[in-house]
């Protein structure tokens, strides 16, 4: 088969799965933002994706689109450090033109990996997992806003998700344009205009991140209107 | 007017591909700046020659910028800071400045292995030409070249595409050892004219498996190649190469 046989088929293979990741985070940002406006709201799509099976179904999507995209990071990666050889150059130097973005993917992702790990403690675990494995918390496994205030209200956590948030934007800012060279919709033209259309969108996306995450760290009270009570953490 | 120049040269020996090689320098006194990079090193030649060592080695044929021979990594850059658009041969002394260290060192890729000293085997370009870098020509009374019409703008891209010289600068420069630059140069010197057409899709995917075959990398879209071309290919080409060869593998 070409997609896994070909240096342009497993390109292809990263290219798909990082679309559809940016996608993903394209919806997860958008769906945050409700935790701004409405405490209600929010937990009420928290419910919409507790652990129906739907939810559980495209959660095992995502996590096989995760999956298949670090492995093939790390088989080109391999390739790529193969097909370069031992022998370093003495002298380099970096032309203007070449992002560091571009050379540094794996670093950026392996950050990002460490990122989710922690991501999905503070959230899937207590969430999702709790819910399946009918875990009995201080904060109910639906009521997502008070999830969020109990993490954010930790500044450590705050700090790493900033950091987490400036690498999958570097990340994106090269994956973007890079994923549409690779199935090959760009040229002269359209290769400047994706670039900016990348960087755009993954600054979009990633403010949104952002946002939530500052806001909820700054001042969780004047957030999600009335119902937002604050829930102790015990565990 | 001429100014000289006295630098110091770094340039890299090495016995084969498994010797490990190392550097060995030269003050070079007094080199008037209009001399090119070449004749700088044909003056330290001559010098080793009469004090009877042995040569350094390295690729050239033309001198003239056409080629492809030539292939110094120098200070850091395949071909040197030339005025862009320009191979080692054309790189000038007057680029440098008196009292400058210019290190040299031969393309570093496992796709191209030492020969001698700054000499590498770049046949693995020619093996993927000759895995279908052609078209087919059945020979007979040629036509009048006026009867295919080809609109300009295609037939100036296929000849920038053509501009390439199979150097290799960009598989020097790749982190990842990639031939993308090259090979999508030549898919896309034919892929856009109408001779070139029939046999589009086979010509992508034969030459992108025999560039895999060699071992050369896989793309990760840094640009490092566009920059350091001296004939100013652009990734434009390779998005050009993964569409051919996407859409000849979705045609199978
Ligand atoms: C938030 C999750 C992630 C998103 C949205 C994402 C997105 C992308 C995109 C769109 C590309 C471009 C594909 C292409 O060039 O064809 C890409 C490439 C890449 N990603 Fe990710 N990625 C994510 C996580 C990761 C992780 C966890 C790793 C590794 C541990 C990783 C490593 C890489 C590597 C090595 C490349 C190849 C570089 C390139 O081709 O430009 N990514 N990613
Ligand atoms: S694409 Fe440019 S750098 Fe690469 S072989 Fe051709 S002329 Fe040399
Ligand atoms: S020697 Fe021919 S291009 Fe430099």
């Amino acid at each position: 088969m070409w997609l896994f046989k070909s240096s342009i088929g497993r390109k292809v293979i990263m290219s798909v799965t990082g679309i559809a990741l940016v996608l993903f985070l394209t919806f997860h940002g958008c769906m945050n933002v409700v935790a701004l406006l409405s405490a209600d709201a929010y937990n009420q799509i928290c419910a919409l994706l507790g652990s129906n099976w739907y939810a559980i179904a495209a959660t095992c999507g995502l996590a096989a689109l995760v999956a298949i995209h670090i492995v093939y990071a790390f088989i080109l990666t391999f390739q790529n450090r193969k097909a370069r050889g031992n022998n370093k150059y003495y002298v380099t130097e970096k032309p203007g033109k070449v992002e560091w973005a571009s050379q540094n993917m794996l670093v950026l992702g392996i950050i990002v990996v460490l990122g989710l790990l922690l991501h999905l403690f503070n959230f899937w675990y207590n969430m999702m997992f709790a819910e399946i494995a009918e875990v009995q918390n201080a904060i109910s496994a639906t009521d997502g806003f008070n999830w969020i205030k109990m993490t954010f209200s930790n500044p450590v956590f705050v700090a790493i998700y900033v950091i987490w948030l400036v690498a999958i934007w570097f990340h994106l800012t090269h994956g973007f344009w890079s994923a549409i060279q690779t199935l090959g919709w760009s040229g002269h033209i359209w290769f400047k205009r994706w670039k900016l259309i990348g960087s755009i969108w993954a600054t979009i996306v990633m403010a949104l991140f952002l946002i939530v995450a500052l806001a909820f760290a700054i001042c969780p009270d004047c957030l999600g209107g009335a119902s937002g009570k604050v829930v102790p953490f015990a565990m | 007017m001429a100014k000289n120049l006295s630098f110091t040269i770094k340039y890299w020996k090495q016995n084969g591909p498994k010797d490990k090689g190392h550097f060995e320098s030269r003050q070079m006194k007094d080199i008037p700046d209009d001399t090119s990079f070449l004749e700088m090193l044909d003056i330290l030649n001559e010098q080793l020659i009469e004090e009877g060592k042995e040569p350094f080695v390295f690729d050239h044929d033309c001198r003239e910028g056409i080629c492809g021979m030539c292939s110094l990594y120098i200070n850091g850059t395949p071909h040197g800071k030339t005025e862009r658009g320009a191979t080692t041969c054309q790189l000038y002394m007057r680029r440098f400045k008196d009292g400058d260290t210019i290190t040299i060192e031969p393309w570093r890729s496992a796709g191209f292995p030492v020969i001698k000293d700054c000499m590498v085997d770049r046949t693995a370009f020619d093996k993927i030409i000759q895995a279908g870098g052609y078209t087919t020509v059945r020979t007979g009374a040629p036509q009048d070249a006026n009867s295919i019409l080809i609109p300009k703008q295609d037939a100036d891209e296929a000849m920038d595409c053509a501009s390439c010289i199979g150097c290799g600068a960009c598989v020097a420069a790749c982190k990842n050892g990639s031939a993308m630059l090259f090979v999508s140069s030549k898919v896309s010197q034919l892929a856009l004219l109408p001779q070139g057409r029939p046999e589009a899709a086979k010509r992508a995917k034969a030459m992108v498996a025999k560039m895999d075959e060699l071992g050369f990398g896989n793309c990760t879209n840094t640009r490092a190649c566009e920059a350091v071309c001296p004939k100013c290919e652009t990734i434009a080409n390779i998005a050009r190469l993964n569409r051919e060869f996407i859409k000849a593998k979705l045609a199978d």
